[in-house]
């Protein structure tokens, strides 16, 4: 069964925490519950999320412009919406700090972000291998030198083999959802892996937006520490009896078949989030006219920007369809082969150097010489639809005015 | 007819108020039933380092992000965005549509004649006027000078209604507001320097209705159709 609640957490539906907010029935808060329209910057709705979502501990590298997000949700500590706030002394010994939380039972929240993420890296597969239900908001940023603090996705390539659920948001709609129904798919049983939950930073953490938001009154049931497929902090039994005597240094059949096995374990806990994450986010992606011949591929705000490109197109009379990849991790293979299946061209727009979802898409579709490997900028550069819209037209071999001459 | 999309991008130096003006405009077009969507681009948070905002206004909805590289309208908040080339495009108009709008906060004349030549070339009208001081002359403070540039922009462009402006003033200030960490400090300052909110809210309404009066009066006798 999807997305079922723990006979502790049903006990708790309809009392109240101590802040006077109602525990509420995820399916019923997602889709039932009223909701009202906001203006909101990212960074504030990110708060508005974890206003609901009855969250033990938040542990912050406070740094600036990231996002406002940690700060913020300082403010909701200050409230008593949040069980601990702790700062730690940088992205390492936050992730550390988090780790210690979620395996004391704790429903765990972070933000990073660009150079932070890369500094914090040894700890994401320690997670995913002790099976910490932690969520990690990314708010990418550049990571190379020259500095950035503009969104480049370079992190979340890094991230892909981590074994960690990875979802892209396009916009701060999906990341108000998706923080909440993140938690739910996270902390189920048979999946019980920490979730990093990507966007791309200044444009939507930075940008003022329409989002509708649940009552402020109602929030998640409780964490249920009982759920984990692991025990809790238990130094002779795994997974802390692992990073204790870890077998592989015994160097025998058993050690090694251990260690092997639990990873092929845990990359089938993230396989098999799927039965939960795709009746709450409605599936790994979404497709607009995948009967056309050109398609653009993409996540995050190059989705976005995708959208721009197709209108433009679409005023000079050339119909494109859209995928958007909502989940990276896992990765939807049999929906786009499906998606992809009458294309002839697929464009992969990108905002990071090495396309790395272009290699992601050449590895999984059939016929991959359709898969056009951009465009894609770097370093923080913005995307306008209309270098989208010259990539297309210079691929169909059409005739195309200069992008600074188009003034479209 | 609704133009499809007015695209404004605000040129400045840290601690102008640029992603500010940028989030009352994206407020007001919000309030007035419109789409918008406004976002920022700086690096470092610093005074006087360059800082631009973007803000989208249209009738359907906007999913474009990040810099704004074709727009309609650019408000230039600070002699040293041309003087100094503090924008984030070289030179600070590149990118303007044909039949734009240009707005300049200077005492003085800036363009050189190679500038106004390209400008005249895509009809781009060109509002020159120093909103800093008339915002020291209103509201006390060269701090409310982007309230001077808010007022000029809806003047000319009529893009939102003064009502609509005058209700995101009332949002922004009236209630406690992080945009960021020196954003948040930077309130602080003015608070104080008002001493009381209420008189805050005033002084920046009549710094923006005294600047929209000049603006309108201006757009309407060189007879200008930019409005959406």
């Amino acid at each position: 069964m999807a997305n079922e609640l723990s006979e502790t957490q049903k006990s708790q539906i309809g009392k109240q925490n101590k802040k006077g907010q109602t525990y509420t029935d995820p399916n019923h808060l997602f889709f039932k519950a009223p909701r009202t329209a906001a203006f909101y910057t990212g960074s504030e709705v990110i708060k508005e999320a974890i206003r609901r979502a009855n969250v033990d501990v938040m542990v912050a590298y406070p740094i600036t412009p990231q996002s406002e997000a940690a700060a913020l949700i300082g403010e909701l500590y200050a409230e008593g919406y949040i069980g601990d706030y702790l700062r730690g002394e940088s992205e390492f010994a936050v992730m550390g700090q988090c780790a210690g939380a979620a395996f004391g039972g704790a429903r765990v929240f972070t933000t990073t972000a660009g150079p932070g993420t890369m500094r914090a890296m040894e700890n994401f597969p320690m997670w995913v291998g002790s099976r910490l239900p932690i969520q990690m908001i990314v708010t990418c940023r550049g990571i190379n030198s020259p500095l950035s603090i503009q969104p480049d996705t370079l992190e979340m390539y890094f991230l892909l083999g981590t074994g960690m659920l990875m979802w892209h948001a396009e916009t701060a709609q999906d990341f108000f959802d998706w923080m909440l129904m993140g938690f739910i798919v996270s902390e189920q049983p048979d999946v019980h892996l920490p979730l990093a939950l990507c966007c791309d930073g200044f444009f939507v953490t930075h940008t003022k937006d329409t989002v509708m938001l649940t009552p402020p009154d109602m929030c998640l049931p409780s964490y249920d520490p009982y759920r984990s497929p692991v025990v809790c902090m238990d130094m002779e039994s795994p997974p802390v009896r692992m990073m204790r005597d870890p077998f592989i240094m015994k160097s025998n059949y058993i050690s090694y078949m251990t260690h092997a096995s639990w990873q092929e374990e845990t990359r089938a806990a993230c396989e098999r989030s799927r039965k939960h994450t795709i009746p709450l986010i409605g599936g790994l992606i979404e497709t607009e006219n995948v009967d056309a011949e050109i398609l653009i591929v993409a996540s995050g705000t190059a989705v976005s920007q995708g959208r721009e490109a197709i209108r433009l197109m679409e005023d000079e009379g050339l119909r494109v369809g859209l995928v958007k990849i909502k989940s990276l991790r896992p990765f939807p293979f049999e929906e786009l082969r499906e998606a992809t299946k009458n294309a002839k061209h697929i464009f992969v727009p990108e905002f990071n150097v090495i396309g790395w979802l272009a290699t992601e898409l050449k590895a999984a579709l059939p016929d991959n010489h359709r898969i056009i490997a951009g465009p894609h900028v770097a370093g923080g550069m913005t995307m306008p639809a209309e270098v989208i819209v010259e990539e297309i037209q210079k691929t169909l071999g059409k005739r195309v005015a200069t992008l600074a001459a188009r003034g479209s | 007819m609704l133009k499809k999309r007015t695209n404004i991008r605000m040129s400045g130096l840290g601690g102008q108020g640029v992603v500010t003006s940028a989030h009352v405009l994206a407020m007001a077009a919000n309030k007035d039933g419109k789409f918008s969507i406004s976002n920022p681009f700086f690096g470092a948070e610093k005074r006087m380092a360059p800082a631009e905002s973007y803000c989208r206004i249209g009738p359907e909805r906007i999913y474009d992000r990040g810099e704004l590289v074709f727009p309609d309208i650019i408000m230039v908040f600070h002699p040293q965005v041309i003087t100094l080339q503090k924008s984030y495009t070289a030179p600070f108009y590149s990118g303007i549509k044909k039949d734009g709008l240009l707005i300049i906060n200077s005492n003085s004349d800036l363009l050189n004649d190679e500038d106004k030549e390209h400008l005249k070339s895509l009809n781009v009208a060109v509002y020159t006027f120093d909103g800093t001081a008339l915002a020291m002359e209103i509201a006390g403070t060269e701090l409310a000078s982007n309230m001077a540039m808010i007022g000029a922009v809806v003047g000319i462009s009529k893009v939102v209604t003064m009502e609509a402006v005058d209700q995101a003033i009332q949002e922004r200030f009236g209630k406690k507001y992080v945009a960021s960490g020196g954003t948040a400090t930077l309130d602080e300052a003015i608070k104080k320097k008002f001493a009381k909110k209420e008189q805050l809210l005033q002084k920046n309404m009549a710094t923006i209705k005294k600047s929209y009066e000049l603006a309108s009066a201006w757009a309407e006798s060189r007879k200008l159709a930019v409005a959406v």
